[in-house]
């Protein structure tokens, strides 16, 4: 008899031999899905160099960690990870496989499922179980965050989603927790492309909005580039990282590193104060999961009022200096 | 050199609104358009035919009135527009549409690259690419920002998460394109004329080489939508209204701090 499909899977993503945070976001809903199922929670963990992060993984709550450690994946390369994943998946078969929507894992995800001819659901922001059925109810976005739809994998397995990063939040590390290292061999695939050149951006361009605990976001109500000054101020006396909405990144008012939305990244920090943006359902979609979210706008009909739990109708040019101060004055009084 | 791009046409869903009362999507009057991600890669397949020679064809799958985004298409500069149409596709996810797609690829081509936009905005999916990639079992490269080819081989600037990476790879090559730096062109008045007269290529199931009914369609989607709704957003917050900002500042410090939001 054909060995039954069991187990729910989390790719961990490691870049330079260390894990990405994503990853270790899914063990989260991967968690829930094994106790929900009664079936183990499994890391799948493929890189050079990384065997030691196996620990990390079952602190964060896998039950087991299969590792590839070899030195042909110490680089993404599609077609060399979708076979390792085909391998994988082949000699243990599980029933649910959860990716990190990155740039990578989005690349891997299609190419896997249609390799494996099986369903895969882009970008969920809520995984559950379907009581009815028994199968996972990927719940995610559609038409820029207007929509939500739950999708179900009911005939072929394994079901596969991918998952953006920062819609869950990264679980405590517990040290006594005991799990299984597998180590897995595989033969690498020939790749099909080839890295001709790797090009960082300037650390000014770069953002982990995805991570930050306070966000500080600006719109078009800031009226022109300079004024992200007011942003950049507030989000230094508070530690928290600068974001903005599609509109000010398309005016070219700041670069699209700091985009939140649905075509941006998605954001779960604990506070979030959005300056000047309106609210459109596509920025919405991607920070309407942090804890706290705080609104500055003139427009009191603006629809990020209806998600803020906290709202200052006024003029941000008034507002957020006043607040700077306001903060201040609160830290020396404390 | 040949260039297939593979467009969607797609309500805009910036203009979508959600019925207050029945909380549902209004799509009556929504414009469709192009795919905003597809256009850059047409721009991009325009330019390099410019450079290189050859010739673009544009292709989507979807019911008649998709012939408006091809005629857009063809008025801004690709040669030979086709589309796929048929009752037995509907309700195809996204293995089912690369699975036709590919299969249309195979009936029209050779081509030595295919171009995708990196996701379309209605699905946001980002799979049609990839998939299509595996289903002629040649190379894929997704999240491009840029393009250049010699010697039958693609150079592809692609965005990862801290930067970019050039790739490599031989044709024939699926390449997904992100918006890059240069906009996608105008059409005049004279190429949207042209563009209206021009013949539209019209495919059916049975014109298509090769191709298992029983993996396109609903019967060929592996994933079915349980249920559909719109996102609940109302949170009835502290809204500070007509007051002084040195005042609503100082009411937001407080009401922060009882909450220990600030230290």
């Amino acid at each position: 008899m054909e060995k039954k499909y069991q187990d729910i899977w989390v790719f961990l993503e490691t870049k330079d031999g260390q894990l990405k945070n994503v990853g270790l976001e899914l063990l989260v809903p991967g968690r829930r899905l094994a106790d929900a199922t009664g079936e183990r929670l499994v890391a799948v963990l493929i890189g050079d160099g990384v065997t030691a992060l196996a620990d990390t993984a079952i602190a964060c709550g896998a039950d087991r960690v299969l590792v590839v450690d070899n030195p042909a994946y110490g680089r993404y390369e599609t077609e060399r990870f979708t076979r390792a994943m085909e391998e994988l998946i082949g000699r243990h078969r599980p029933s649910a496989l959860l990716i990190g929507a990155t740039n990578n894992g989005r690349d891997m995800g299609p190419r896997l499922s249609c390799r494996l001819r099986t369903g895969l659901t882009a970008d969920c922001t809520g995984i559950d179980l379907d009581e009815e059925s028994g199968n996972v109810a990927w719940t995610r976005p559609a038409f820029g965050g207007n929509l939500m739809a739950t999708i179900l994998c009911p005939n072929t397995r394994p079901q596969i989603g991918t998952v953006r990063p920062g819609v869950f939040k990264k679980p405590a590390a517990d040290p006594q927790r005991k799990g299984q290292l597998l180590r897995e061999e595989l033969e690498p695939a020939a790749p099909m492309t080839r890295l001709l050149e790797t090009i960082h951006l300037d650390q000014s361009e770069t953002v982990d909005l995805e991570n930050a605990e306070i966000i500080v976001s600006g719109g078009f109500g800031l009226k022109g580039p300079e004024n992200f000054s007011y942003i950049r101020d507030l989000a230094a006396v508070l530690g928290g990282q600068v974001g903005s909405s599609r509109a000010a990144v398309d005016a070219g008012w700041i670069p699209h590193t700091h985009q939140v939305g649905q075509t941006g990244k998605t954001v779960s920090p604990k506070i979030y104060i959005a300056c000047g943006i309106s609210g459109a359902i596509q920025h919405l979609a991607g920070m309407s999961g942090s804890d706290t979210i705080i609104a500055i706008n003139k427009d009191p009909e603006a629809p990020i009022f209806d998600v803020a739990d906290y709202g200052i109708v006024g003029d941000l040019f008034e507002v957020i200096p006043a607040l700077i101060q306001e903060i201040q004055e609160y830290r020396t009084k404390q | 050199m040949n260039i297939l791009v593979c467009i969607k046409q797609v309500p805009d869903t910036s203009e979508i609104k959600i019925d207050p009362v029945t909380n549902t999507l209004i799509r009556a009057g929504v414009p469709s358009i192009v795919n905003p991600f597809d256009t850059y890669a047409l721009e991009m397949a325009v330019q390099l035919k410019e450079r290189y020679g050859g010739t673009v064809t544009v292709v989507t799958m979807g019911p008649p009135q998709a012939r408006d985004a091809l005629k857009h298409c063809l008025s801004v500069g690709a040669d030979r527009a086709v589309l796929m149409t048929d009752r037995a596709v509907g309700g195809s996810d996204t293995l089912a549409t690369s699975y036709i797609l590919a299969c249309v690829a195979r009936t029209l081509g050779p081509f030595d690259i295919i171009f995708c936009g990196k996701q379309a905005i209605d699905g946001d999916t980002g799979q049609v690419g990839p998939e299509m990639a595996e289903h002629l079992g040649i190379a894929q490269i997704t999240y491009s920002a840029g393009v250049d080819c010699q010697d039958g081989q693609v150079q592809v600037r692609r965005e990862v998460d801290d930067g970019w990476e050039i790739i490599g790879a031989d044709m024939p090559v699926v390449i997904t394109v992100n918006k890059t730096q240069t906009e996608p062109r105008m059409a005049t008045l004279m190429s949207k004329m042209a563009a209206n007269r021009a013949v539209i290529q019209e495919l059916h199931c049975a014109d298509v080489v090769g191709m298992d009914m029983e993996r396109v369609g609903l019967a060929g989607s592996p994933t079915k939508v349980k249920r559909t709704f719109t996102p609940e957003r109302s949170k009835h917050g502290v809204k500070l209204e007509g007051m002084q900002a040195p005042d609503a500042a100082r009411e937001l410090v407080r009401l922060l701090g009882e909450k220990r939001l600030i230290s």
